[in-house]
């Protein structure tokens, strides 16, 4: 049962994801990315790897495919942005992202009520994941802050030349 | 831990989660009234407690209207998914030993994943009417919604740190020599703001602020529709006084004269009646200063609450 909840994931994850490839309108992308995240997110509690999981769900999915949308969302309603939105708002791309959310629905309901078990793999929990990232992948973890520090003085540096009267 | 999990738990209490949820709009209105020195809706059935079922009535047979300019499906999906959220996370909270539908050892990070999907109904809504008054209240609502849930999670992070555990059974388990409310004061305020905020409740209602919006998202929706989003707000109300009654004022832990069920449930209808004194007490700030006043203010005291407590577990 378990194996098929997995298969089942990953194959709404990779469904997704080329749908995400494939569309041509951002918006439907994004949509499908979200049901993709939350089904990676899905194969990674299954593996056993709730924290990870449910970052996958908080970070990705919750907070910057938001952002995501939020900025396609103020782009959409330009001057010229009424015939591109329309064309944007073609109902029936809708369907798949909704029937997949629907089958990842089913399989957390499946879990939720106890019908079936996680894989009896270890379990990562929060203490593990910090201790390996201030740990071993130190170097890592402060690369990747220094890119995200580069990335903020970035954009502070874009918002400045903007509201600078004249440039 | 037994009993969890069984059909009465899970249709008691989604049942009682969706019961309350429209109980409460009765409450507001008649308690509204009566701090505004009115009498409320009051004919219908005794106390004008059928009010709600005549206006659930109307709202279900209302004519099912779907603006032909929006985007259909989208427009349906975005207030069944907010309901959603807000009922699974409805379905995480420990109401007593052995009430509550799951038991997860992650339980705090799912509600605050649950929550941020939860932003997706008035952004997905406001996009999917395509006009103006929701596109305006569905970006306010994300913009809201997103940054104060970043303040709830950090608040929430104090009593975690405490505890050393995600699981909500236990950190209520570890509440009964003392309420986290005490050593995490300032936690329990900030997740207080924060929870008002994600709720888009008054006095932080922008979103849907009559003055300037129409009524923000939710403007193009009738109907049953607008029903959901109307419920799914009271059951985000109900829940979001569940986690701070589990977080920070010991759950179902009481003197023992009464079972601990109904202490939790004698809380949680504080908080209730607490975020209806809310709307009626304070004003509504304009929307930078919400916006300013999360990340200068919320978010550095967040932070030093966090801080705080990690030097007094450490030391």
């Amino acid at each position: 049962m378990t194996i098929l909840l997995f298969y089942l994931a990953a194959f709404v994850a990779v469904i997704a994801t080329s749908l995400v490839i494939t569309r041509t309108n951002a918006v439907h992308a994004l949509i499908y990315l979200i049901v993709s995240l939350l089904a990676t997110g899905f194969v990674f509690l299954l593996l056993g790897a709730y924290f990870a999981a449910l970052l996958e769900v908080i970070v990705y999915a919750g907070a910057v495919m938001v952002l995501f949308l939020f900025v396609l969302m103020m782009l959409g309603l330009g001057r010229d942005g009424e015939g591109r939105e329309r064309e944007l708002l073609q109902p029936h791309l809708w369907y798949g992202p909704a029937f997949l959310c629907g089958v990842l629905l089913g399989e957390w309901g499946i879990l939720f009520l106890g019908w079936s078990q996680p894989f009896p793999l270890h379990a990562v929990d929060a203490k593990q994941v910090g201790i390996s990232l201030l740990g071993p992948y130190f170097l890592a973890v402060e690369l990747a802050s220094m890119l995200l520090l580069a990335g903020l003085v970035g954009a502070y540096h874009l918002t400045e030349l903007q509201r600078r009267p004249g440039a | 831990m037994n009993g969890l999990g069984s059909a009465a738990d899970i249709g008691g209490i989604l049942g009682w989660g969706i019961v309350v949820a429209a109980l409460m709009i009765w409450v507001e209105r008649r308690l509204l009234a009566f701090w505004q020195e009115r009498l409320g809706p009051n004919r219908v059935g005794p106390f004008g407690i059928m009010q709600v079922m005549a206006d659930m009535l109307k709202l279900f047979f209302k004519d099912e209207w779907v603006p032909p300019f929006s985007d259909r499906t989208v427009f349906v999906l975005a207030p069944v998914i907010g309901m959603m959220a807000a009922l699974l996370g409805l379905s995480l909270i420990p109401f007593a030993p052995g009430v509550g539908v799951a038991d997860l050892n992650f339980s705090l990070l799912c509600l605050l994943g649950l929550a941020s999907l939860s932003v997706y109904s008035p952004l997905l809504a406001g996009y999917a009417s395509h006009s103006k008054y929701p596109l305006l209240g569905g970006l306010r609502a994300a913009a809201q919604s997103f940054s104060y849930e970043v303040f709830m999670g950090l608040a929430a992070m104090g009593v975690v740190m405490q505890t050393g555990t995600f699981d909500l059974r236990i950190i209520v388990e570890s509440q009964r020599e003392g309420w986290y409310i005490g050593p995490q004061m300032l936690g329990f305020v900030l997740f207080l703001i924060a929870a008002v905020a994600e709720t888009h409740r008054a006095p932080f209602d922008l979103p849907e602020a009559e003055q300037e919006l129409v009524a923000g998202f939710h403007t193009e929706y009738s109907g049953i529709k607008f029903g959901m989003f109307f419920v799914g707000e009271y059951i985000g109300i109900i829940l979001n006084s569940a986690l701070i009654v589990t977080l920070y004022l010991g759950g179902w832990w009481g003197p023992a004269f009464l079972p601990p069920l109904a202490w939790f449930l004698l809380k949680l209808a504080g908080f209730l009646a607490l975020y209806l004194l809310l709307r009626t007490a304070l004003p509504r700030p304009r929307y930078d200063q919400l916006m300013r006043f999360g990340w200068m203010v919320l978010l550095p005291l967040a932070l030093l609450n966090l801080i705080a407590t990690a030097a007094w577990e450490v030391f």
